[in-house]
């Protein structure tokens, strides 16, 4: 009995991990809309973010079928302390608002994206396995849209950092500095870390975190870069709910409007 | 009182009449969304599977299911169920679709991509191969953007959904 209980908390946990990191990080994807460097690249990254908000959405749908409420409430009625995604994703782009002066930093857009969809594909992977069956099926439709992701993310890094041309390079490689260091924060499970991996959800942070190096190893030699990847959590663990204010102020405008009316149907 | 049977070849004629909510010369059968009709005395259900997890259509097609069948005296119920498995293909896609989109002025998608991932379709107008892609990621979140060197016309295509190892 104890150990079914476990389980079920284990599963939810893991769910609300995929379901929170992709959600904020669609919406952070979101906000480049018009913002994107050249209007293919925004037709590109805003039906990325679509992608990721059916995810998202799928993730959220599947805690639902759990009792765990609502998928639109999931996404849109819990406070930054209860939400799981690691802290590197919930970062704003730049300094500045969408709407006004967005100083937004494409190089730390592709950096983020890139190292994110990377792991994820690594993720969505192991859950191919996932002992439980409903994630399992999930996976394996994730996984195709995610293909185009991966490239596209994959092409901007390595045009960028092999461009030659200067600014191009150094501010990808600030923008890599600024990502490394809470990196590690998408491959945390969390307190049921352990459940997870016993119970055959996932597989261990030491081995997603293994295999996103050594599929990124290549990628990084292939510009000349230093390979000798660390990542950490300098922020915190955003699985215990520890955040920063920048995703505070994401969920107030991202609910706007679902607060304005929590009854009505779209 | 006599009742009216239901077949599910009649469920399936009207399904036929279901299109793509912005590609009206494709039905959801032939783009291969159908996955199972069943009908239980007045009750009809349909099991379907999204093309993309994230695609808006999806209850507008929902929606247009439910419309359709319900144009039959007998039916009285429809219940319309998005699958999480098996995964949609591109490949599901029926010849009469593929004639569908290029009506359309949309390339079917290719059976397969090379080993690198890449692919080729040939334009759905002049059926020239001198094509070059524009964007892998297009207006909806299944097409991507082409242009034909030979009459150039830009065009779309079906982007190619392929279940990978």
């Amino acid at each position: 009995m104890r150990n079914e209980s476990l389980k079920d908390i284990a599963i939810k946990e893991l769910l609300l991990q995929l379901a929170d990191d992709d959600f904020i990080h669609s919406y952070r994807g979101a906000e480049w809309l018009g913002l994107a460097p050249h209007i293919e690249e925004d037709v590109a990254s805003a039906s990325i973010s679509q992608d990721t908000m059916g995810h998202a959405a799928i993730y959220y749908k599947l805690l639902d079928e759990l009792g765990e409420g609502d998928a639109d409430k999931l996404a849109h009625d819990r406070p930054a302390k209860e939400r799981r995604n690691a802290i590197i994703l919930e970062l704003v782009n730049g300094p500045g608002h969408y709407m006004k002066d967005p100083d937004y930093d494409w190089a730390f857009a592709v950096v983020r994206n890139y190292f994110y969809t990377q792991a994820k594909a690594i993720k969505v992977q192991s859950l191919h396995s996932c002992s439980y069956e409903p994630l399992a099926e999930v996976a394996q439709k994730v996984q195709m849209e995610l293909y185009y992701h991966l490239m596209h993310w994959k092409t901007w890094f390595v045009q960028l950092l092999g461009s030659g041309h200067l600014e191009a390079v150094s501010r990808m490689k600030a923008a890599i500095g600024k990502t490394m260091p809470d990196f590690a924060g998408v491959f945390s499970l969390g307190q049921y870390g352990e459940e997870m991996v016993e119970l055959g959800l996932i597989e261990g942070e030491a081995d997603l975190q293994k295999k996103w190096i050594e599929a990124i190893t290549p990628i990084f030699e292939s510009v000349g870069l230093a390979t000798t990847i660390e990542i950490g959590m300098a922020r915190g663990d955003g699985r215990n709910g520890q955040h920063t204010e920048d995703l505070e102020k994401a969920l107030k405008t991202l609910s706007e409007v679902y607060a304005t009316d929590k009854a009505a149907s779209w | 009182m006599s009742t009216v049977q239901l077949n599910t070849e009649e469920i399936y004629k009207l399904l036929e009449d279901v299109k793509d909510p912005e590609i009206d010369t494709v039905s959801i059968l032939d783009l291969g969304m159908v996955q199972d009709v069943t009908v239980s005395g007045q009750d009809v259900s349909v099991k379907m599977l999204p093309t993309f997890l994230g695609c808006p259509a999806l209850s507008i097609i929902q929606k247009n299911v439910e419309t359709a069948l319900k144009q039959l005296p007998a039916v009285k119920n429809v219940s319309v169920e998005f699958l999480r498995s098996p995964s949609w293909t591109s490949d599901r896609i029926t010849e009469k679709g593929k004639a569908g989109l290029k009506v359309f002025g949309i390339s079917p998608p290719p059976r397969q991509m090379k080993s690198d991932g890449s692919w080729h379709v040939d334009c759905p107008y002049c059926e020239s191969t001198y094509v070059t892609m524009e964007n892998i990621f297009g207006p909806t979140a299944c097409r991507s953007i082409l242009y034909c060197r030979a009459c150039k016309n830009p065009f779309e295509a079906m982007k190619p959904m392929i279940k990978l190892i």
